[in-house]
């Protein structure tokens, strides 16, 4: 579990981090959502102690970062696939983290299978791996202490379609097993697949927290009938507003559970029904195109 | 690849220990190995010895082939080399960035430098035991093909003052590594440091009275001298330990408290 506990982060008189808290708890992926320059990585970088907040506590598992008394191993790290010296092997190293966790020199042989880095691949120096290998590379240094949390700053990029399902795959399994993951990424689709609750940030703030199923629902309902017409009526008559979509369906607030109700009782058949994606993706689009705003502005 | 393959990962352990001084030492002496780049300074290490006992062979003259000249010889490439490797250990965390996972397997900084700090100094005395070795092998070899006696004429003690004064140019090293965190600025200082700075203050010396009898006590290069020398004085005992602790202790102290501030991007 990590806890973040009303933490700032300031550069001068610039607010990178501003008063945020939250929690990440075990058996969950939490998904880190923001824009590039939203304070992802600092915040991320406080969690692990390379850099130290200017109020606030971050706590893994009730402890400070730094009294874990071999940190490797109970947290796992990948902040940037990149950071890594580019005459290194890639068995080099994981080898070195290996040897600073005192672990069996076998991880490094189980770790490499887990990423899929073939034995060529791995004595190849990490200058010349792709992004995408690098990004497997990172997460086997990140598991090879067999940690209970992981920490990963944007572990998607670079992945192909099928990096991305297996990377899914991978954090779903070490969630379920009651490990913590928090996961950062700049792109909402990425998050949507993987997480179960979703921090969105932006400008160094928190604007919406919750489980990704409450923060969709509170989107409402996207349902359409083969008679729109006659839906609209039942659902009005209901007392439920509803507003049409682009694509000849009709949005309400209410849930789906209830819409589906009101469709049964009017004798209506559906063509649709489900929770509208819209808000966190509104709310996210909105933020993205402000900063892009600010970006252009500067 | 599969999500299976998880779970041996996955194994509870009893309580678990601080990651001991040794093994942190152990790890940041492979890492001043494992690279091309490392490797090769390293291996210089032992090329320059070898190549400058072959020189001191071929072109001193007989009379001058004595241990002292040897062992004065080889030591000469070490003061250059052995503190790059001590910057480089350093400043690769930040110019590799390799620090951003190895402040997090440990997160107590000062720990690290430590580790850093004893991994060099080993590697500064193997080196050293290792070029005084092969100057024993110059002057067992040089003076049988010129058919002039041999002489030793370094004493145990002035071996060790030569490792001395060889291990305070690689703590420079380290000190300028903490100070800049960055390769090519802290090598760039160390030449600076160990050319620049000397040249300016020996001018001083030869042209102003005043600075002739201070020069020792603040020229960290001057002081260092009679360690190589040998028969160091009590004096210049003295000398030692102030330049040191001027240009090595202080800055070293300034130096840490940069790097556990630093921000690891």
């Amino acid at each position: 579990m990590i806890t973040i506990e009303s933490v700032s982060k300031k550069y001068g008189r610039r607010t990178v981090v501003d008063d945020i808290s939250f929690t990440a708890h075990a058996g969950r992926v939490t998904g880190f959502l923001g824009p590039n320059g939203a304070g992802k990585s600092t915040s991320m970088r406080m969690m692990v102690g390379l850099s130290r907040p200017t109020s606030g506590t971050v706590t893994i598992s009730g402890h400070q970062f730094a009294d874990l008394p071999n940190p490797g191993r109970e947290v796992g790290v990948m902040l940037d696939a990149s950071a890594q010296h580019a005459g290194r092997t890639g068995r080099e190293i994981l080898a070195i983290a290996q040897h600073m966790m005192g672990l069996p020199d076998r991880r490094v042989d189980e770790m490499l299978e887990l990423v899929s880095l073939s034995e060529a691949d791995s004595t190849r120096k990490v200058g010349s791996y792709s992004l995408g290998m690098r990004q497997r590379l990172g997460i086997a240094v990140a598991l090879i202490g067999a940690p209970s949390v992981l920490i990963l700053d944007e572990p998607a990029n670079g992945l192909d379609p099928a990096g991305i399902r297996w990377m899914r795959d991978l954090l779903r399994v070490f969630a379920d097993d009651g490990g913590t993951v928090l996961l950062s990424s700049h792109l909402l689709h990425e998050i949507e697949i993987v997480a179960d609750d979703i921090v969105m940030i932006g400008s160094g703030r928190i604007l919406a927290q919750g489980t990704k199923t409450e923060l969709l629902r509170a989107a409402g309902t996207v349902v359409g009938a083969r008679d729109v017409t006659a839906l609209d009526r039942a659902l009005q008559e209901s007392g439920l507003a509803t507003t049409p979509t682009p694509n000849g369906a009709l949005r309400t607030d209410a849930d789906p559970a209830v819409v589906g109700l009101v469709a049964r009782e009017y004798g209506l058949a559906l063509t649709e029904l489900r929770a509208a994606d819209g808000g966190l993706e509104e709310m996210f689009l909105q933020l993205t195109a402000h900063s892009e705003a600010e970006r252009t502005a500067a | 690849m599969t999500a299976i393959a998880l779970h041996p990962v996955r194994e509870r352990r009893p309580g678990a220990h601080q990651v001991p001084l040794l093994r942190v030492i152990r790890v940041e002496l492979r890492k001043m190995f494992d690279t091309r780049s490392g490797f090769w300074l390293m291996a210089s290490i032992a090329i320059a010895a070898v190549l400058t006992t072959v020189a001191m062979i071929l072109f001193a003259p007989a009379e001058q082939l004595t241990y002292y000249a040897f062992a004065k010889a080889i030591g000469f490439p070490m003061t250059v080399i052995l503190p790059m490797i001590a910057v480089l250990s350093i400043t690769g965390e930040w110019s590799q960035r390799t620090g951003l996972t190895t402040f997090t397997l440990v997160p107590h900084r000062n720990r690290v430098i430590l580790a850093k700090v004893i991994a060099s100094v080993t590697v500064g005395v193997a080196s050293m035991l290792f070029a005084l070795a092969i100057g024993v092998l110059g002057n067992l070899v040089g003076p049988a093909i010129t058919g002039t006696d041999r002489v030793w004429n370094v004493s145990f003690g002035h071996g060790v003052s030569i490792v001395l004064g060889s291990l305070i140019s690689l703590l420079t090293g380290t000190v300028l590594g903490l100070l800049f965190r960055s390769s090519p600025v802290a090598l760039v200082a160390y030449f600076v440091y160990s050319l620049l700075i000397p040249t300016v203050f020996g001018l001083l010396a030869a042209n102003q009275e005043w600075f002739r009898d201070l020069h020792p006590w603040v020229d960290l290069n001057a002081a260092q001298a009679p360690l190589f020398d040998g028969s160091v004085t009590g004096n210049q005992w003295a000398h030692v330990g102030v330049t040191v602790a001027a240009w090595v202790l202080l800055p070293a102290l300034a130096g840490l408290g940069l790097v556990k501030k630093s921000e690891m991007k």
